[in-house]
């Protein structure tokens, strides 16, 4: 009998046990995009989980479909992401129809301040309204379109000698888009080491959002403004302003004149092959790129340099930014797991850990420690990018944005239809249309 | 319950229900085996055309259940029909449409023809012909992409050997007068074979009986393919088409792969095109009044091509 007792109390402590451990530990799922930063963020994780019994899953979806994916899995209302990695432009959308919870209490609740993260990456990755104190996100990746040159060919002398004989200047960083064009004029289908190179990669590709990335990280430093400062959604005049037509013209001329050949559907993944096998002097890509450039056989060790997008004519400069915040998906049944998660991500600790992995913290602790600059070879221009960073539309209607400007853009640069001033009418057309159907016109 | 009450309930049960359905009418019998059938038809395809049609009468998006939904009337089919986007679609499509069945009706004929004859390796040659058919369409564009890369790619090579054209000197998919024609040959590639396994069909349905007669009327070869492979092997040459036409009027994923639309929008297809509407854009009624309207083009087309099918199979 006394046996008995003894068996039946352990099966109910065991089962009480188990219970315990169940309501403690979850599988969390996290979607992202599936690209180097999110085996880094595998990598991290882990230590996550040692630390709280959670289980991590990871969903990712290749650049060219993660929106389609992924928007998709939050309009259905789909419960697969309990934490999502969401692009910047997502944002507006996510907030307005509810996908995203808001963490604001969460943050001021854990001493989480947005104040300690790069400015440009707040508004840019959690905020909506823009410019309110309204997260939806905290920062999780930064990212910025800039340049990468082979700086082993800008060394040799021949070619040293030969530029300054054609151009009057020394080849170096270009300080201005008329410096860059004739770096990559130079450079195309010149002969080193008995291979024709060529001058540039640039963002082409037509179907998601490339050759909108590649033309507006010029057309800002060109005078191109999405609306009127003082008065949202006036677009004439700022969309298509002689600034703005002067910079698309700029950048087909650049695609005709320097990209290499078969160059008319090209994005990140196009531009890091074609810098990686030797083809181009000049590359045009976000600065997640940049670690694997460094660890490269035929680039790495000292042969790739990195510069921030140069100038426009009037002396302007800024980037398109890229990156994304981390966000607790509100369809999710563990949203107190996804925010613990959130806020082991947070310190600052765990960020340095992260850029010393190949992530972009957007954390200032890291980003602003005297040693960031000097602790990669891209890490000055990472932070000299970050501060002239501007975005696409957040609006909850980007898509509807992107997808017009994708078509106008391709249409003139790759296709060659019409000029850049019909290009940039027609735009400001498709998105006053769009903004009427949203009522906010 | 004895056992002998138990195997009474067994064997008494089935009896009864045959004698239940004995007693249905031969009607009634029918309804029910075709019932699961109709519903499903219903389900499926009947109920999401009635729901796409009334979407098309509202400014539903997909991604803002929350908004309210406003009766916008025919708003969005007369914004379609004045939207030279769509046109240009439109006419993208015609192009790769005509372009496609005639190409693969004359080559996937012929091909036919000269396999109808006997000759050694006969199967080995209609099994290689078969193979680019079985492959996946995605993984197809994506290897032709490869073969039309202007600096590697062995398109550009054999037109470069053949022509004496520098091989990167020309993109077939980023030459705004080429990409239309890269479409048209992958396509054609790939299906000529399925057009031409259904003219084999045809053509071996003929009875020789009909060539010998022929023969002892002294009909010249050339007036035997006119007057009896021509006509007879016809209704398969019109079906071939039918569904090759069918087929690329929506087609989507090779296209993708290898144009992705472009370059601008020149090889944007209505499918592509429609799926930016519904997915990428998120105008969920636009899309709907969008494919309300392919769908009644194709419909209307492939009614009044069956009609002529059938007429040609009367005679």
């Amino acid at each position: 009998m006394k046996t008995s007792h003894y068996l039946l109390a352990t099966a109910v402590s065991a089962m009480a046990g188990l219970g315990a451990t169940s309501a403690m530990a979850e599988d969390l799922t996290l979607c992202w995009a599936a690209w180097d930063p999110a085996n880094a963020l595998v990598q991290l994780s882990k230590a996550y989980e040692e630390q709280s019994g959670n289980t991590m899953n990871f969903e990712f979806v290749p650049w060219p479909n993660f929106a389609d994916r992924m928007l998709n899995e939050l309009n259905s209302g789909g419960q697969l992401c309990d934490l999502m990695i969401g692009d910047s432009q997502w944002i507006g959308g996510a907030a307005e129809n509810g996908h995203y919870l808001k963490m604001n209490d969460f943050f001021d609740a854990n001493d989480i301040k947005m104040s300690d993260f790069i400015d440009a990456t707040v508004t840019g990755y959690s905020e909506w309204p823009k410019n309110t104190p309204n997260y939806w996100a905290l920062p999780a990746f930064g990212d910025v379109v800039g340049w990468t040159y082979r700086k082993d060919w800008f060394d040799r002398p021949d070619i040293q000698a030969e530029y300054k004989t054609k151009y009057g200047h020394d080849l170096g960083v270009p300080d201005t888009f008329d410096e860059l064009k004739n770096i990559a004029e130079f450079f195309q289908g010149r002969d080193i080491d008995g291979t024709t190179v060529y001058g540039a990669s640039i963002y082409t590709e037509r179907g998601s959002e490339g050759i909108t990335m590649g033309a507006m990280d010029v057309l800002y430093s060109y005078g191109f403004l999405y609306e009127n400062p003082d008065k949202p959604y006036d677009m004439e005049g700022f969309v298509n302003s002689p600034g703005a037509v002067a910079g698309l013209e700029y950048y087909k001329a650049l695609y005709d004149c320097c990209t290499p050949p078969g160059s008319s559907n090209g994005y990140m993944s196009e531009g890091i092959d074609a810098f990686k096998s030797g083809q181009v002097a000049l590359q045009m890509n976000f600065a997640f790129t940049w670690p694997g450039f460094e660890s490269d056989a035929n680039v790495g060790g000292g042969k790739t340099g990195y510069f921030v997008n140069p100038k426009g004519p009037d002396g302007k400069q800024f980037a398109q930014l890229g990156g994304q915040g981390i966000s607790v998906v509100s369809y999710s049944k563990k949203q107190d797991a996804a925010l613990d998660y959130i806020k082991w991500f947070a310190q600052p600790e765990v960020q340095a850990k992260w850029w010393s992995m190949g992530g972009y913290s957007c954390l200032k602790a890291v980003t602003l420690d005297p040693s960031f600059p000097e602790s990669q070879p891209y890490a000055q221009t990472f932070l000299d990018s970050m501060a002239v960073v501007k975005d696409f539309w957040a609006e909850p209607s980007y898509a509807t944005l992107l997808q017009d400007t994708q078509r106008r853009f391709h249409d003139y640069v790759v296709a060659g239809n019409g000029t850049a001033q019909q290009a940039l009418d027609g735009l400001v057309n498709d998105w006053t249309e769009t903004f009427e159907d949203d009522g906010k016109l | 319950m004895t056992d002998e009450t138990t195997s009474r309930v067994h064997t008494t049960a089935p009896v009864r229900l045959a004698r239940q359905i004995r007693g249905l009418s031969d009607r009634a019998v029918a309804w029910i085996f075709i019932a699961p059938t109709i519903f499903l038809l219903l389900a499926i395809n009947i109920f999401p055309l009635i729901w796409t049609i009334r979407l098309s009468l509202t400014n539903y998006r997909a991604n803002r259940t929350s908004a309210d939904l406003e009766w916008v009337g025919l708003r969005n089919y007369q914004r379609i029909l004045n939207d030279p986007d769509i046109w240009n679609s439109m006419q993208a499509t015609a192009h790769f449409l005509l372009w496609t069945l005639v190409l693969q009706v004359l080559i996937g004929f012929t091909l036919a023809y000269l396999i109808n004859k006997k000759f050694r390796g006969n199967d080995m040659w209609t099994t290689i012909i078969v193979l680019p058919m079985m492959l996946s369409p995605a993984v197809v564009g994506n290897f032709w992409t490869f073969l039309y890369q202007p600096q590697i790619g062995l398109f550009n090579y054999v037109v470069g050997f053949l022509t004496g054209a520098d091989p990167s000197s020309f993109s077939m998919i980023g030459d705004v007068a080429l990409a239309p024609w890269s479409i048209v040959i992958v396509d054609t590639w790939m299906w000529t074979p399925f057009v031409m396994l259904i003219c084999l069909a045809g053509l071996r349905s003929i009875p020789d009986s009909i060539y010998e007669a022929a023969e002892c009327d002294r009909a010249s070869k050339w007036r035997q393919f006119w007057t009896i492979t021509i006509p007879m092997a016809l209704p398969f040459l019109m079906l071939a088409v039918l569904f090759r036409g069918i087929e690329n009027f929506k087609m989507f994923d090779l296209v993708v792969q290898l144009t992705g639309g472009g370059p601008g929008s020149i090889t944007e297809l209505t499918s592509i095109n429609l799926k930016r509407e519904a997915f990428e854009k998120w105008r969920t009624g636009y899309a709907s009044a969008y494919a309300v309207i392919l769908f009644v083009t194709v419909f209307g087309l492939a009614s009044i091509y069956v009609k002529a099918l059938n007429k040609v199979k009367e005679r």
